[in-house]
């Protein structure tokens, strides 16, 4: 029964009511009811199940699955670091522990008085001004010992986020080398105004003839894709923009979203013409929160201007209105079927495939994914055509691809080339020392070693989301794999046995190695777990969770051989210590009462 | 496995965290006995009251690993049997032994040996001549190489004597529908 | 999507190859559905003939026309070649058989469903002689809070095969999965976490869809005793889907 207050049902109520009461919402509602009570209570719970008549199970089961919502109380300051190797390279468990001690807290916990918990998240998107920390969701950069302690100082007094310095809360774009996009000088409306001189079937036909493959890593045709959601025969069209930029080392969308808004909005109302949708989503992942306000105001002034909403640009029948839905720390949900699960307020599944969103997507309606620099360039395309975008880049990748640039460099942050641009130029551009290795398109991508610098980023040679994490030779190619599956680990959505079980004994087999127990038993096991995770995971992210240990393998082998330190198999787990315990419990302390690692032979 | 053909098989056995039963299963091959004392001897085992382990063909492990005695006995097998081999459901995944395993031993040890009603003055036994146990009850496979398994709570003699005669006959063990069994 | 021209247009339906085999499909089977139909056993888990395939334990897992798929979702195509019984498969079965035993606590001697159990039995099947993999040992208690049934979250492999008979027959919604990745399990529709506290009946479809040993009906559990069970006479292969005993 509910509890006779209404502590929940007060603020439920104009939750529920700003979102219809529409299940389709839940996710949204979920969040929403978060921020204002700081976690999700059982009895919220149980209000939005009787609100929604819905099965509380199933609310349940779609809350437990983001990382950022919680069914417990966390602290009054909810720390989450940044995990990222970049962020590690930075020192961020150091200034972690630090933090930890300063608050007596514990990492994972939360403490006594409630006050502070602290842990570690996935990659938060901001590897270019790491180590980077989100705050009761909200970002905070650069971090240092010094910025740690006032920090530290700042919860301590409990002092409201608001009241913080100014100065923690700036992002910075740092971008450091413009194209045709981040050069554009774009104006709201200047590509819909151009897009609607021609027909929709000519704009799908600039499109085409553009050539824009998908900026998201998959690399599909946009005007097929198009194309094949405007044939679609249905009732309704849907634009989506996946801003769910999840992917670690990724954080070109960010910026985007801050400053190119008006582009990837004007994008997806091009797209609209095209597909004639008359609905548009972005999904912005939950540790973009900050960036929410600033988007809903741009849409209302796109409103106001006559570029979003009915008639747009005074043309009768076309209506078109984008809303923003959050995620809640999902990687999976980049994944276009599992974020179209998501933005239909379930759990970020990914979906039996075929049939593709292009004919059954958001409500099982012909829907359209983008990623949100692919909605840029169609924006440009809309503008210029598409002979002049096809113009830019090589043949096999047309126009200019946005690189997020990390790790071991002088400049970290934005470079836009035309496609074909090698990685020894990129390197020379961003300041890039004895770089012993780049991992290319994020952990799911690719790692090259110094001999492939040559090698082009292109759709045929290195296709990539955008991540270019630098690496130089002081780091330890071992540990960059092992903070990688660990990251896939902690982002398997738990569906198919071979993800959700491999992940884990994939990184338990890592940190097997990393403690040093490791055989080359050990060695042909992870081995065998990589080509079953290849051969039978439901999806991408299965698929590609042993990529950074294949590839690491196959080019930095020393790495792996050094932790092959005993001839024989020998336990994951310390014998001695499985024995603390008892010693404990027992005051022994005898020569019985220990066991060593390896057996010794008489 | 080329097997001087005069010499006997030497075999051993033991028992860790188990209850004899997988033991109990071996004795029933019946008549066979007398076929496999053609074949093989026993080096250590509870059959010969033999103490420590020489070098055998095959060693036979019944149980999993609850305490640091179990850890010796079963380096001491690995050490020195060419063939090791699993034997029923507490060396293969803990058995009945580890469904402790979700509870912390100091927990176990308190309500056992101190909380428990009824108990005057009780204390945790600390006396060296004591095994200590182990934090989590282990599989044997998850502290050494094992070679071969032969599930079954217990095993039945005909799955034991399937697996052995294979393996004296130097064929690949192989229990059909019926014999391979985890109950 | 792709129309295959060479489909011989005789009046009989259009076939594929299963491991040697021509087997006749209709237009929508999936291939696990088209072999069943034909009495050829894949072995799988989370598919059941009665309801709508769900893909995720990968036991099914096949290779169409050379490519990897699993068969319960995958659809069949005219002249598809399919390999299921080949050793490379049925190794990467085994080992996703031994993920799903580390995974949980799976101590078949106690368990009142040996005998009846598919994993147990598909482990059978495969020659599956050890979990291989270390054990993850889940913390996972038992629910024995309703008068007729027990719920034993151990042996969960997450197939959501009660999930959907809840929610697709029952019309209920008693069962769901929660939480992610290695964390995921399945939770009762009920604020106490209690199966008591839900609408469950031992009439509900969800009652009787567990392939493992999860939802157990109380004070029958040896009536059938060890030895005389459905896979104990036939294997999985001969009996997939063996009549559920009415205890």
């Amino acid at each position: 029964m509910l509890s006779q207050d209404n502590t929940h049902s007060d603020y439920l109520d104009s939750i529920l009511s700003r979102h219809q009461h529409n299940t389709h919402n839940l996710l949204q509602m979920l969040r929403e009811a978060q921020e204002h009570y700081g976690y999700i209570h059982s009895e919220a719970i149980d209000y939005l199940a009787q609100q929604l008549q819905s099965p509380r199970s199933m609310i349940e089961g779609v809350a437990s699955f983001y990382s950022l919502l919680y069914l417990q109380p966390q602290g009054d300051y909810r720390v989450l670091f940044s995990d990222n190797i970049t962020d590690r390279m930075l020192g961020n468990i150091d200034l972690m522990e630090s933090m930890c001690g300063q608050l007596w807290v514990e990492v994972g916990k939360v403490s006594e008085d409630g006050l502070v918990s602290i842990n570690t998240t996935s990659c938060t998107g901001m590897c270019d001004q790491g180590p980077a920390v989100l705050i009761n969701n909200i970002a905070i950069n650069h971090l240092t010992q010094d910025r740690i302690n006032s920090l530290c100082e700042l919860i301590r007094e409990r002092v409201p986020l608001s009241g913080w310095p100014l100065e923690f809360f700036a992002i910075e774009d740092n971008i450091y080398k413009k194209d045709i996009l981040l050069d554009s000088n774009f104006k709201s409306g200047s590509a819909l105004a151009e897009v609607l001189k021609r027909s929709s079937e000519e704009t799908l036909q600039e499109i085409k003839t553009s050539k824009l493959r998908g900026r998201g890593g998959a690399g599909y045709l946009t005007g097929s894709k198009w194309e094949f959601c405007r044939i679609a025969v249905s009732e309704q069209h849907y634009v989506v923009c996946n801003a769910d930029e999840g992917e670690p080392g990724t954080f070109k969308d960010r910026v985007l979203l801050n400053t190119y808004a008006d582009m990837v909005f004007e994008g997806m109302t091009i797209c609209a013409h095209v597909i004639n949708a008359k609905k548009g989503f972005i999904y912005l992942r939950g540790e973009y929160r900050y960036l929410l306000d600033h988007l809903n105001a741009i849409l209302q002034r796109r409103r106001q201007q006559g570029l979003l909403g009915n008639n747009i640009f005074g043309h009768a029948n076309f209506n078109f209105d984008i809303e923003i839905h959050l995620g809640a720390g999902a990687y999976i949900c980049g994944e276009e079927s599992a974020l179209i699960e998501s933005l239909e307020g379930k759990r970020g599944t990914p979906r039996n495939r075929p049939p593709f969103p292009v004919t059954s997507g958001y409500l099982n309606q012909p829907t359209v994914v983008n990623n949100v620099e692919t909605f840029c360039a169609a924006s440009l395309i809309g503008l210029h055509g598409g002979a002049w975008y096809a113009d830019v880049g090589i043949e096999t990748s047309s126009g200019t691809k946005i690189l997020s640039v990390s790790g071991d460099c002088a400049r970290p942050g934005l470079y836009e080339y035309p496609f074909g641009v090698t990685v020894a130029q990129v390197l020379a551009d961003c300041g890039a020392k004895n770089t012993q290795a780049v991992q290319i398109s994020g952990p799911s991508g690719i790692c090259i070693a110094a001999n492939e610098f040559e090698r082009r980023i292109a759709f045929d040679d290195l296709p990539t989301a955008g991540a270019f994490m630098v690496f130089d030779e002081s780091r330890d190619m071992f540990e960059v794999a092992r903070n990688f599956v660990h990251f896939f680990k902690h982002e398997s959505c738990g569906f198919c046995t071979p993800c959700r079980v491999g992940t884990s004994l994939l990184s338990n087999m890592m940190n097997k190695l990393a403690n040093g127990h490791g055989s080359p038993y050990d060695f042909t096991e992870i081995e065998k777990l990589n080509v079953l995770l290849l051969s039978t995971s439901h999806c991408g992210l299965g698929h590609s969770a042993c990529n950074p240990v294949l590839d690491t393998i196959a080019k930095f082998r020393p790495a792996y051989d050094k932790r092959l330190t005993h001839k024989e198999y020998i336990p994951a787990f310390d014998l001695d210590y499985a024995l603390s315990q008892a010693r404990q419990m027992t005051g022994r302390d005898d020569t019985g009462a220990h066991l060593e690692r390896i057996h010794v032979s008489k | 496995m080329n097997m001087p053909t005069k010499s006997k098989l030497r075999i051993a056995t033991a028992t860790l965290a188990g209850c004899f039963g997988c033991h109990m299963s071996l004795l029933d091959i019946d008549e066979r006995l007398f076929e496999l004392i053609e074949l093989a001897e026993f080096d250590r085992s509870p059959l010969t009251d033999i103490k420590t382990c020489g070098p055998c063909d095959i060693g036979l492990i019944e149980g999993g690993l609850c305490n640091a005695e179990n850890v010796h006995v079963l380096r001491e097998f690995r050490a020195n049997c060419k063939i090791l081999v699993a034997v029923g459901a507490c060396a293969i995944n803990g058995g009945l032994p580890a469904q402790r395993n979700h509870l912390s031993l100091s927990m176990i040890l308190e309500e056992v040996y101190h909380a428990q009603h009824g108990l005057v003055d009780g204390f945790i036994p600390n006396d060296p001549e004591l095994p200590l146990p182990l934090d989590q009850v282990h599989p044997i496979h998850e502290v050494v190489k094992v070679d071969y398994f032969i599930p079954g709570c217990p095993p039945s003699g005909d799955a034991i004597w399937k697996v052995l005669t294979d393996l004296i006959a130097g064929r690949e063990p192989e229990l059909g529908h019926g014999l391979i069994r985890y109950d | 999507m792709s129309q295959n021209n060479k489909t011989p247009h005789n009046k009989n339906q259009a076939t594929f190859i299963l491991d040697g085999k021509t087997i006749p499909f209709t237009e929508g089977q999936t291939i696990i559905q088209a072999a069943m139909a034909s009495g050829e056993y894949i072995p799988h888990l989370c598919f059941n003939p009665e309801f709508k395939p769900h893909g995720s334990c990968k036991i099914c897992t096949v290779t169409a026309n050379g490519r990897q798929a699993a068969s319960c979702t995958q659809q069949t195509q005219a002249d598809m070649v399919v390999e299921s019984n080949t050793k490379p498969i049925n190794d990467e079965r085994r080992a996703l058989l031994q993920m799903l035993f580390v995974e949980g606590n799976h101590f078949c001697p106690s368990c009142e469903k040996s005998g009846d159990c598919q994993l147990q039995a598909t482990a059978y099947e495969l020659n599956m002689m050890s979990p291989h993999f270390d054990h993850f040992s889940p913390d996972r208690p038992l629910d024995s809070s309703h008068a007729e049934y027990l719920l034993d979250y151990n042996r969960c492999i997450l197939c959501s095969l009660c999930a959907r008979a809840s929610s697709d027959v029952d019309g209920k919604n008693v069962f769901s999965l929660a939480g992610r990745g290695i964390k995921t399990h399945l939770i009762v529709n009920a604020k106490s976490g209690k199966l008591a506290d839900t609408d469950f009946t031992g009439d509900d479809k969800a009652a009787h869809v567990c392939p493992v040993g999860v939802i157990i009906k109380k004070r029958v559990g040896f009536a059938v005793p060890i030895g005389k069970r459905s896979f104990d006479e036939h294997p999985i292969s001969a009996t997939p889907h063996p009549k559920v005993r009415d205890v």
